[in-house]
């Protein structure tokens, strides 16, 4: 067993379920997304984008992308989640809640491969 | 450049997770603790404000309280994160500072820069593999010259050294393992402007693979190899390697070429001198008994050299069983007078100290000095910066094995022709040379005479070419005419025509110039240039052939054709 590979599928994983927790329930209903679980969802990411740092092979090069892909949505739901909230004042409409859940969808895709990516890495690998 | 990005993203891991992890905490803090705004009602920071805060306090610690004035769990927690960030920070900048000091990291800088450096070249350069006492004075050398060359060495010491050199051009210098095929791609073996491979560490195992390896690479790029046992150099030879020299023997050939035909030593000398070296003055080594200090390598070749030579040698060394001296051997260091006399000093005529020690060769050197004043002194010189204590010796003859290769090694890279030349020379008397050194020494002034080579080709001389190609019956002493002023010689002689397959060896002034001549050229600095003008300028060239100013416009040259037709119509009888 190799603690550096549990780690490393432990944050990829992690960085998926989060997501999706934050992304089930109704897509226009603020009561069904947390912004804890999308705050968590947010650090977890970023740590798991940092531990893909350095890698140089192929496929360590297209982790290190799916993983700024899901940081870069997900931060941009934050940062309309803190205009709206902050500065226009408008509030979590149903519209603006779709806007953040939808962008966490698109993380949530790119973690799936990720993790898709970390399997097939994992099955090809026999020892 | 990408492989430093790697090596520095791997190694700041761990800080950036740490100070990810901090932040999450104190700003997930803020977010769960309740506030209270001004009014006293509940309030609660949001992760929002949360950020907002935690993002200055990390940094900065000195904005107050952001938006309403905190309460005491609040606080609490503030001060919980400030020592938390600060921290983190200081860890963070502390691991990148302490990477950026890395060995590794150092090491991945210098190779990028070294790989920067071998690809702005753009002029033809050599790849220089070693930079001992050799490979310094070479490089100096090819530098003077206009040439530019890259450097790979293994010892740190000596790149050091040859950063540190005022070359007047820049020199790319590695410190690295030449025997590895990846460290010698890596200075330009592979690149089109490469033009030579010169192996010069003081192994012979790594300067067999520097040759095989750009044997193979690169087939046709020159290749010159150092090989201190015969049969390295056989090997080298057996696949091609272009030049392989054999620093004792080179050495010793050229000592005793300095006792047996002095006249001949000095045009060697001369012919592969650096540019800009003071002309040496002629020897006169005394006929007779010669004693040989020292029964090494070095000591090997010289005495087998002397003996071929027909000249009677007596040999000191300190270990004569181990080294397998010659019969008669006397044994000692030859630093004391004793060994010296015994080895009948006085009624030698001449001394060679060639031991590898420089201390010991001084040693030997004076106290023969002090036993008979009138000796020939000899002495080889191992390191570099022993010259000036050499200089103060007042030898008559300082034999460096460092610059004797690299000048060698000079003259064939830097002028092709001259082994043609030399070899050539190597058949005629001592007499012979003593004549043409004579002649060299009325042009060249104070300084070694250069060495050039014309060729009559289409590219190198179009003017020529065109001239001999129209019928011009251009002959050496055409080309030698000063092009300001015709009746005025050039300083400068031809050494050699070669002309396919033949040489011809000082030709007279009257030898013709046909196609396709290679010649070859010793003279002042300076008058290379000039020759230039009759080789290239086609106005320059009928001046010179005919003492007449040619019309340079096309108005004019139709004007005058009348005049200029019938000579170049008529064919020759």
């Amino acid at each position: 067993m190799n603690l550096e590979k549990v780690i490393f599928a432990f944050f990829i994983v992690l960085a998926l379920t989060l997501n999706f927790g934050f992304f089930v329930g109704s897509i226009d209903n603020p009561v069904h997304h947390s912004v804890y679980e999308l705050f968590a969802a947010i650090v977890v990411s970023l740590i798991a984008t940092i531990l893909k740092f350095g890698d140089r092979t192929h496929l360590g090069a297209v982790l290190l992308a799916t993983s700024l892909v899901a940081d870069l949505q997900l931060i941009t739901a934050a940062v309309v989640w803190a205009v709206t909230e902050h500065v226009t004042h408008v509030g979590l409409t149903p519209h603006i809640m779709a806007i953040i859940v939808s962008l966490s969808g698109g993380a949530l895709l790119a973690n799936i491969t990720s993790v898709i990516l970390l399997v097939a890495e994992t099955i090809a690998v026999r020892r | 450049m990408h492989n430093l990005v790697y090596v520095l993203l791997r190694r700041i891991h761990v800080p950036l997770i740490v100070l990810v992890c901090v932040y999450a905490i104190s700003i997930l803090g803020f977010a769960l603790i309740p506030g209270m705004d001004d009014k006293g009602n509940p309030w609660d920071m949001g992760f929002f404000h949360a950020f907002y805060f935690v993002s200055f306090m990390g940094t900065t610690i000195g904005f107050g309280e952001i938006p309403y004035p905190f309460t005491d769990a609040q606080r609490l927690w503030a001060t919980v994160s400030i020592y938390a960030t600060v921290f983190a920070w200081l860890y963070g900048i502390g691991a990148a500072l302490s990477l950026l000091q890395d060995p590794a990291f150092q090491s991945t800088l210098r190779v990028n820069a070294f790989r920067r450096a071998v690809n702005l070249i753009t002029e033809p350069f050599y790849l220089v593999c070693g930079y001992g006492d050799t490979g310094s004075t070479l490089v100096r050398a090819l530098s003077e010259a206009g040439y530019r060359s890259v450097v790979i060495e293994i010892d740190q010491s000596r790149i050091i050294a040859l950063e540190l050199e005022d070359l007047g051009m820049p020199v790319p210098g590695l410190c690295a393992d030449a025997a590895e095929p990846k460290i010698l791609v890596m200075g330009g073996l592979n690149r089109p402007n490469c033009v030579g491979v010169i192996a010069l560490t003081n192994v012979d195992a790594v300067n067999l693979n520097v040759a095989i390896t750009a044997k193979l690479l690169r087939p046709r790029v020159a290749t010159i190899a150092r090989a201190e046992s015969h049969s390295v150099e056989a090997n080298m030879l057996s696949f091609g390697t272009d030049q392989v020299l054999n620093p004792f023997d080179t050495f010793a050939g050229r000592l005793a070429l300095a006792l047996h035909s002095p006249g001949m030593f000095l045009l060697y000398e001369w012919m592969t001198a650096v540019p800009h070296e003071p002309l040496r003055e002629p020897l006169f080594p005394p006929h007779g008994r010669w004693v040989l200090c020292g029964y090494g390598r070095f000591g090997k070749a010289v005495y087998e050299k002397l003996i071929a030579e027909g000249v009677q040698v007596t040999v000191i060394e300190a270990m004569p069983e181990i080294t397998n001296a010659p019969p008669g051997t006397i044994s000692g260091s030859g630093a004391e007078a004793s060994t010296l006399i015994e080895a009948g000093i006085k009624s030698a005529v001449g001394i060679v100290a060639g031991t590898d020690n420089d201390a010991n060769n001084l040693s030997i050197i004076m106290t023969a000095h002090e036993l008979k004043p009138s000796l020939f002194m000899v002495a080889r010189q191992n390191q570099h910066q022993n010259s000036i204590t050499f200089k103060a010796a007042k030898l008559d003859l300082t034999m460096k094995r460092g610059t004797v290769i690299a000048n060698k090694i000079f003259a064939l890279t830097s002028t092709p022709l001259l082994a043609d030349f030399l070899q050539a020379a190597w058949r005629n008397s001592n007499e012979w040379a003593n004549q043409l050194v004579s002649r060299i020494g009325g042009i060249s002034g104070d300084e070694v005479p250069q060495t050039w080579t014309i060729e009559i080709t289409p590219a190198a001389s179009p003017a020529l070419y065109a001239g001999i190609a129209r019928g011009r019956r251009a002959c050496i002493g055409d080309l030698c005419r000063d092009p300001r002023n015709r009746d005025e010689c050039l300083p400068c002689i031809a050494l050699m025509i070669k002309r396919e397959d033949t040489v011809i060896l000082l030709p007279e002034n009257e030898e013709l110039l046909r196609r396709g001549d290679h010649i070859l050229l010793c003279g002042h600095f300076g008058a290379a240039q000039q020759m230039e003008w009759i080789a290239r300028n086609h106005n320059v060239f009928d001046y010179l052939y005919s003492g007449e100013e040619r019309a340079s416009g096309s108005v004019w040259r139709w004007l005058t054709r009348e005049k200029n037709q019938p000579p170049v119509s008529t064919p020759k009888p």
